[in-house]
């Protein structure tokens, strides 16, 4: 599923949060979003999902409709004040299929991607007793249950802590490469995106400044421009760049 | 949890809404039973029977008593359903069409009904007309308080939040135009007006309780057939528009059904509190908030508060028929506050 943004702009009142966004996501790419807060990163993932006004267009492999199956939107804030069960709102990733009589394809989907996430001794609690990294688990089980074409993830790992990040990193990345997903995922984590994205997206002020590789993008100039920070820019040891902020120079 | 025991969960949810339908038939031979004329159980049920002959039994009994127990189920049902999906569609615990000004409506409507009526004195043998014209008022103002608050829901970009603060604002405009018409209204037309607006059970006729069932039996599948994506609304707008919801479109048919279910309950038996608000608590502590089972589980209370309210009704005070609403929060706030201090606070609402 080639996800393709043409001319994207969103408008909140006289504020233009985002103009003039081109972007081509490609099958089994994961493209991480990047920019400082405010920048419009999470605004671009609503609008591409459909849940956010704008002007210019999304394309899905070309149409202008979404694809069948859906895309798996993640959104950034967690309900936690629901009488759910884990169980239930991961079965809610199967929306589209659901009747009164849950289907047992329906079943074994949730049941699979609660295994996939290793939170499967989470499923008979209620979601609003979860901590705030348990439940951005569920909801990415969710969001796979419902086996879509497309992930846009709006940080997905904000409060997880390294081990799980880890986790869930490698686990969209394989996702995405195994079942030829298209993902776009907001992080905060640079270094993170470094590792895990195959491509950067950075936005600065609404626009974009800058898409490609991790090395081409995760440079001292781009990034000054976006967060207002120095930064060197070092070579990890699997060849990715690894960023580390310096700290500013006091004037005498 | 596996599948399995998901499935085994759901299965104790259908025998708690199970075990509320016995308590609902428990409370509706109660309510047959009871009465200002004392009559014997054995005698009730001869007549329910058709084997008795003695005319004042049967007309007590199939002409005030049964009307009045099948009403208190049916308007209990219906305000109970409205509430649930109320409370979901505004994301709102405080959300009931009493709260959000729909009752409200209904009460201007039956007022405005009732000062025509006696302004405008209809001849002998309309009698049918005037009693109709009330109960029509009230509810074509219940679909325009409902109309309102759904007509901001059509706003672009229009939240919850404004959803209620456009039903409380409702609210206020409703009261504030019948608290007008009592001040203008006759003292005759005012007492009227303020028995109405207490709501009685005793205006219940079976033909009156036949359309609030068509009105049930019509609703209740449409409700049904959107139970799961109501149950994704609960994850906030957002989530559920990313799952698929479209979740204007299904605002508004949730709105025709309540107005619907609100008109028709509020129309035959006046304004009674309480039911749309506390039935779908009850219900969410017991049955958890898969729609699926919560609609049919707070019809269920809804009918059982009700139920229990139409008996104590006659039983406080016997030989006397108090207003249906009046007793509803006297009966159902003891039970209300027991169930939260054993259930603790897993209502869903924090």
């Amino acid at each position: 599923m080639r996800i393709g943004v043409h001319g994207l702009g969103v408008r909140f009142g006289a504020a233009e949060v985002l103009r003039g966004i081109e972007l081509e996501v490609a099958p089994g790419e994961v493209l991480a979003v990047l920019g400082a807060n405010g920048a419009g990163k999470s605004t671009l993932l609503r609008a591409i999902a459909g849940v956010q006004p704008h002007r210019g267009q999304v394309r899905w492999n070309g149409a202008a409709s979404r694809p069948a199956s859906g895309i798996g939107y993640m959104p950034q804030d967690n309900a936690t004040s629901v009488a759910l069960s884990v169980f239930e709102v991961v079965l809610l990733g199967r929306l589209r299929s659901l009747g009164l009589r849950v289907a047992p394809a329906d079943l074994a989907a949730a049941e699979a991607a609660l295994a996939e996430l290793g939170i499967r001794g989470l499923a008979s609690r209620r979601l609003g007793e979860l901590s705030g990294g348990q439940r951005q688990l569920v909801f990415l089980a969710q969001v796979l249950a419902g086996n879509p074409q497309a992930l846009l993830l709006d940080e997905p790992t904000s409060a997880l802590d390294i081990a799980h990040q880890v986790q869930v990193l490698g686990l969209i990345g394989r996702a995405t490469r195994r079942r030829g997903l298209t993902t776009l995922a907001v992080l905060h984590d640079i270094n993170a995106a470094a590792r895990f994205a195959d491509r950067i997206a950075l936005l600065c002020d609404g626009r974009l400044a800058a898409c490609g590789p991790p090395a081409q993008v995760l440079c001292p100039a781009l990034l000054r421009a976006a967060y207002g920070v120095e930064v060197a820019v070092m070579t990890g040891p699997d060849g990715r760049p690894v960023v580390l902020p310096l700290p500013p120079v006091e004037n005498e | 949890m596996s599948a399995a025991s998901w499935r085994a969960r759901g299965a104790r949810r259908s025998g708690v809404t199970a075990l509320a339908l016995g308590a609902l038939a428990a409370s509706f031979a109660a309510d047959l039973a009871t009465g200002p004329a004392l009559l014997p159980i054995g005698d009730v049920l001869r007549s329910l029977a058709g084997i008795s002959d003695d005319a004042m039994l049967n007309a007590i009994v199939h002409r005030l008593r049964l009307p009045i127990a099948v009403m208190a189920a049916l308007v209990g049902a219906a305000l109970g359903l409205s509430g649930a999906v109320m409370q979901t569609i505004l994301n709102n615990p405080l959300a009931s069409s009493y709260t959000l000004g729909i009752s409200a409506g209904a009460g201007f409507g039956a007022a405005l009904a009732i000062l025509a009526g006696a302004a405008l004195p209809l001849p002998r043998g309309w009698a049918p007309a005037e009693a109709w014209a009330v109960p029509l008022a009230a509810f074509l103002f219940a679909g325009l308080a409902c109309a309102l608050v759904a007509a901001v829901g059509r706003l672009r970009g229009a939240t919850p939040e404004l959803l209620v603060l456009a039903g409380i604002a409702c609210l206020f405009l409703f009261q504030s135009l019948l608290s007008l018409l009592q001040f203008l209204a006759s003292p005759e037309a005012l007492q009227q007006i303020v028995f109405w607006l207490f709501g009685s059970l005793m205006r219940a006729s079976l033909g009156r309780a036949a359309i609030v069932a068509a009105v049930l039996l019509a609703v209740v599948p449409l409700l049904l057939r959107d139970a799961w994506r109501l149950t994704a609304l609960r994850l906030g707008d957002e989530r559920a528009a990313a799952l698929g919801v479209r979740v204007g479109a299904l605002r508004l048919r949730c709105f025709v059904a309540v107005s619907l279910l609100t008109g028709v309950a509020v129309a035959f038996v006046g304004t009674i509190g309480f039911v749309g608000l506390v039935a779908p608590h009850i219900a969410r502590m017991l049955v958890g908030e898969d729609q699926r089972h919560l609609l049919p589980a707070s019809a269920v209370f809804g009918a059982l508060l009700l139920s229990v309210a139409s008996v104590a009704s006659k039983v406080i005070v016997p030989g006397t028929v108090f207003p249906i609403g009046i007793v509803t929060a006297l009966v159902g706030v003891p039970f209300f506050a027991w169930l939260v201090l054993v259930a603790g606070p897993r209502g869903g609402w924090r």
